[in-house]
């Protein structure tokens, strides 16, 4: 299944970049983020409570995202968390690279199946 | 629904987070845990499969505790103030600890109270000092553009610096570019009649220029005007304001109206700001030119003329020197006999005031800072053995997931709040030490009025408090957050640990050096003022009254009836019953003041000045030999037949005669005096010291000239009677003769008053002033430190004797004598002492060599006074040692086991 060919390391190093991006536009809260990578992955991509916070957590030390609790009326209040203008240009960087990565990959993956 | 933050708290229990963060993980996480509960539900399972998938997925195959350690863990996790930044996270965290600090230190309010004492003695003694260093060192002068003023002095290279010839001011003044203005002044004393009771005034002789120089604008009225300042103008006269105010009641009309001084009329024409401070005891002022006396028109005399000047904006100091110095080779060239070699130094006016004390002041600062350093390792030695005592409260706390960071910033907190408080209360202490200060103080203490708690002092107390806190803060606050958590539980209440042993006998021992350094330096100053007061000053010091004396102005008319006024004054004062012999003399020896008189051998006419000598000049009456009792030497001394009608004499001393005359007598011999003419040497006496107990040996000027009182030419009588000092030898204590000379000198008329009325061994203590003051503080500050290290190696004794009490009554079970223990404790306690010492011994071996200039006839490694140190110190510290030895031989060995 895609489920296993994208394999746990995979995650590890798109994590970040993943969740910066997500971020980059609106504040989200950490359940949010969770499920809009699994609906825009098509399921491709899962990340459970257990490895998304202490993600979260990370970079919120790393200062790249802050995250803030928001009280909205008849809701428990939510942690949301948004991106900071260093977490901006780590979401940059992170970008270009993985573009690098990806077009290194696939000339050599393409190539082979040329 | 599931609680799901049991179980999120569950998996986190390990992590040991600080309970703020711990609660916003779970409170997040359990946000998270419902959300996805309620999807899995909604999405068609049942309650125990959503439930079994959501733990699963908080737990996971990587667990959320492993995730979490990593991030949760790099660094202190503080709790944090919900929804506040980080800013104010800080304020809440700090807020906090202020509150747990304030509840622990006044649970224990004799801890507290001693340790806020002990660096309430240190920080006070430290604002103090610092206040006296800040009016006096630190403070500009209260004058616009101070730092422009220059005192400016002439030189001449029998003297080196001097006071200025007036017409030196003069052409100075007219000549030099460099001067926005220039100002002169000297001071004097006046008669102040025909309000009352006559009285002494002192005052001060101004040029009109020196009040615009200094950028003064009087109080009331205004300046003198140039035109005042002029030979023969009418007497104009400017007001202390401390005088006006209480003198003359702070009348408002006092402008216009006329003060009789020295029988001149003198019209009020300003009064002076309440904050001028030119000299510190002028209550009057009075243009330059009043000053009656040929001394002002000659360049010969100098007659105690201070010159200030203002510099202007563009000028630098070295510029102004180079300019001035040319004026004076001018002036050389064109007055040969009087200026040959004469040129003048330009000093910054403040450094003028206070330069010379500065080295003294910053001994002071430096033994005070001793003393808070004793006080420091007194305060953290009691707190480390706190922080033992606390090792279970911190050893639950980290348990419970604080960080040693954390733990560190609690305990600085608490002692920064100890060190506030003890400064506040050594701000009072600081206020009643400055004024002690301050009444110890020699009468010279420059700007003295200037001292006092400014908000610079208030800014440095506060400094050194928060420094100090942090300071004796740090070692137990590291030891307090080392507190191996576990190791502490399981011990219970007993609480041990070496680091604590070795970092408080280091303190113990710091204490001990410390202490050494300022008794030596207290030592050393004893030793310099008690050999002081060994030296011979050449006269009878016991029992002699002096007092200045001011003369009627009816007898003031002329020169013969001052002669006739001073005769009859002393024959009443010597008929009074316990007055054995009664002099007047111009100048008091050792009494800080001192007159010179050039002169050269024979009767020639006066060579250029670089090839005459000066020699201190006393004009006295005859019976000053048998007052003093100076030895005579050789010839006779003056009589009543020595007068105008004689040929002039004088008497000279046996310096005088060993350097002018080597190897052959002096009696005979003629000198010539500058202005007065040849003299006739009649008598040879002993050299009474005149420039300090001290310094006088070492004096460039050494010569002494005495002149017989009734042989002053007339031109030269009015001028010189102002600064007359009447001299009584006393069979009684003097002091108790002063009502019976004061009705003898008012005389018939009752208009002459005495004042600075002073024993001579007052006089000789006040030219000690200085060092005694530095010897007060200096002994102050050792007793302090003497007394805050006794406590210290107590308070480490007792404390080892606690500790041990086991050992020691296991010691007395197995057949210990009360010797033995006692021995025991004291080798401890000594053990640290001597290492105190030896390093102490050192310090101040390599210390105290900064204290040259202050010492007299000792060596500043004086082997004696480090000995008698070493002994005392060994003594407290034997002492301090002794008590709680004593204490462990009153164990119980049965009690000491039972406790185990």
């Amino acid at each position: 299944m895609e489920d296993q060919a994208i394999d746990r390391e995979w995650k590890k190093g798109s994590a970040e970049l993943l969740i910066l991006s997500l971020l980059e536009a609106v504040p989200r809260h950490g359940y949010e983020i969770g499920k809009l990578i699994e609906q825009r992955s098509r399921g491709a991509l899962r990340f459970h409570a257990a490895s998304l916070y202490p993600l979260l957590y990370r970079l919120e030390k790393r200062g790249w995202i802050q995250g803030r609790w928001v009280e909205k009326s008849g809701q428990r209040r939510r942690r949301y968390y948004r991106l900071t203008a260093q977490g901006q240009k780590m979401l940059a960087s992170q970008r270009r690279g993985w573009r690098t990565f990806v077009e290194a990959i696939s000339r050599i993956t393409g190539a082979e199946n040329a | 629904m599931p609680d799901w933050s049991e179980e999120i708290r569950k998996q986190l229990a390990d992590l040991r987070l600080a309970p703020a963060r711990e609660a916003e993980i779970v409170e997040e996480l359990a946000q998270h845990a419902q959300d996805r509960y309620r999807e899995l539900e909604s999405g068609g399972a049942t309650e125990a499969e959503a439930h079994r998938i959501t733990l699963e997925e908080l737990s996971g195959h990587e667990l959320l505790a492993n995730g979490l350690r990593a991030i949760e863990r790099t660094d202190a996790p503080e709790p944090i103030a919900l929804g506040a930044g980080s800013k104010g996270r800080f304020l809440a965290t700090l807020a906090q600890d202020l509150r747990y600090g304030l509840r622990t230190l006044r649970k224990s309010p004799g801890f507290t109270a001693f340790a806020m004492l002990a660096l309430a003695l240190g920080i006070g003694a430290n604002t103090a000092i610092f206040s006296v260093v800040n009016g006096v060192l630190l403070r500009p002068l209260a004058y616009p553009d101070a730092d422009r003023l220059l005192t400016i002095y002439e030189t001449t290279p029998e003297y080196g610096r001097t006071s200025v010839a007036y017409p030196s001011f003069l052409d100075w003044r007219r000549e030099s570019r460099s001067f926005a203005d220039m100002g002169a002044g000297r001071s004097d004393d006046f008669n102040f009649t025909g309000a009352g009771e006559p009285e002494h005034l002192s005052g001060e002789y101004v040029s009109a220029s020196l009040f615009p120089t200094l950028g003064v604008t009087p109080f009331m009225g205004r300046n003198f005007l140039p035109q005042e300042d002029r030979q023969g103008a009418a007497c104009a006269v400017m007001l202390d304001y401390g005088f006006w105010k209480v003198r003359l009641a702070a009348d408002p009309n006092i402008l216009g109206k006329a003060l009789t001084l020295n029988a001149m009329s003198c019209a009020v024409i300003g009064v002076l700001p309440r904050d001028l401070r030119l000299r510190e005891k002028a209550q009057v002022y009075v243009p330059i030119e009043q000053y009656n006396s040929v001394e002002l028109r000659t360049r010969e005399s100098r007659p105690g003329i201070a010159v200030i000047g203002r510099l202007k904006p563009d000028v630098t100091i070295e510029a102004a020197q180079a300019e001035i110095a040319s004026i004076c080779s001018v002036l050389a060239r064109q007055y040969p006999k009087t200026n040959a070699g004469a040129g003048a130094k330009l000093v910054p006016m403040k450094d003028d005031m206070v330069g010379y004390i500065r080295s003294t002041l910053l001994l002071l600062v430096g033994a005070v800072g001793f003393v808070l350093i004793i006080a420091c390792a007194n305060v953290a030695n009691l707190l480390l053995a706190r922080s033992t005592a606390r090792r279970r409260e911190f050893a639950i706390r980290t348990a419970l997931g604080a960080a040693r960071g954390r733990i560190v910033r609690q305990l600085l907190t608490e002692s920064v709040l100890l060190s506030l408080g003890g400064a506040a209360i050594g701000l009072l202490l600081a206020r009643w030490g400055t004024s002690l200060v301050l009444a110890a103080a020699p009468d010279s203490l420059p700007r003295s009025a200037e001292i006092g708690i400014d908000p610079y002092v208030l800014l440095f107390t506060l400094a050194v408090s928060i420094v100090t806190g942090i300071l004796f803060g740090l070692a137990p606050a590291f030891h307090g957050a080392n507190a191996n958590p576990q190791e502490s539980l399981k011990e219970g209440a007993r609480g041990a640990g070496g680091g604590r042993h070795r970092a408080e006998s280091l303190f113990v021992a710091v204490e001990i050096g410390l202490a050494v350094i300022l008794l030596a330096a207290a030592g050393l100053m004893m030793q310099s003022v008690w050999r002081l007061l060994q030296v011979d000053p050449g006269f009878n010091t016991r029992n002699i009254l002096t007092t200045q004396v001011a003369l009627s102005p009816t007898a003031l008319a002329s020169p013969p009836a001052i002669r006739l006024a001073f005769q009859q004054m002393l024959g009443r004062v010597a008929a009074i019953a316990g007055v054995q012999s009664v002099a007047i003399t111009s100048q008091v020896p050792l009494a800080g003041s001192d007159s010179e008189i050039a002169f050269w051998p024979g009767a020639a006419p006066q060579p250029p000045q670089d090839r005459t000598t000066s020699a201190m000049f006393s004009v006295v009456t005859p019976h000053y030999l048998s007052v003093m009792q100076i030895p005579l030497r050789r010839g006779r001394f003056f009589t009543e037949r020595d007068n105008l009608a004689s040929p002039p004499v004088v008497a000279i001393d046996d310096v005088l005669a060993k350097h002018v005359f080597p190897g052959q007598d002096p009696i005979g011999r003629q000198i010539s005096l500058m202005v007065m003419g040849p003299v006739r040497i009649v008598g040879m006496v002993g050299h009474a010291k005149q420039w300090g107990l001290d310094s006088d040996d070492t004096s460039k000027i050494r010569d002494q000239i005495y002149f017989p009182f009734e042989q002053v030419p007339d031109k030269f009588m009015s001028a010189g009677v102002t600064g007359l000092t009447l001299l009584l030898r006393t069979g009684p204590e003097p002091m108790s003769l002063v009502s019976a000379v004061r009705a003898q000198v008012a005389g018939p008329t009752r208009d002459q008053p005495i004042y600075a009325v002073r024993t001579m061994e007052q006089i000789i203590s006040g030219s000690l002033a200085e060092r005694r003051f530095t010897m007060l503080v200096l002994i102050i500050f050792a007793a302090t430190a003497l007394l805050l290290a006794a406590v210290g190696i107590y308070g480490v004794m007792s404390y080892a004797v606690t500790r041990r009490t086991h050992e020691l009554g296991i010691r007395a079970t197995l057949g210990a004598s009360r010797r033995e223990i006692v021995g025991l404790v004291v080798h401890q306690g000594m053990r640290l002492a001597a290492i105190g010492l030896a390093g102490g011994l050192v310090a101040a071996f390599a210390l105290t060599r900064f204290m040259t200039g202050l010492l007299y006839g000792v060596r500043p490694a004086d082997p004696a006074t480090l000995a008698a140190v070493a002994l005392l110190l060994g003594a407290i510290a034997l002492l301090a040692c002794y008590i709680p030895a004593r204490r462990a031989t009153a164990i119980d060995p049965m009690a000491a086991l039972r406790c185990e």
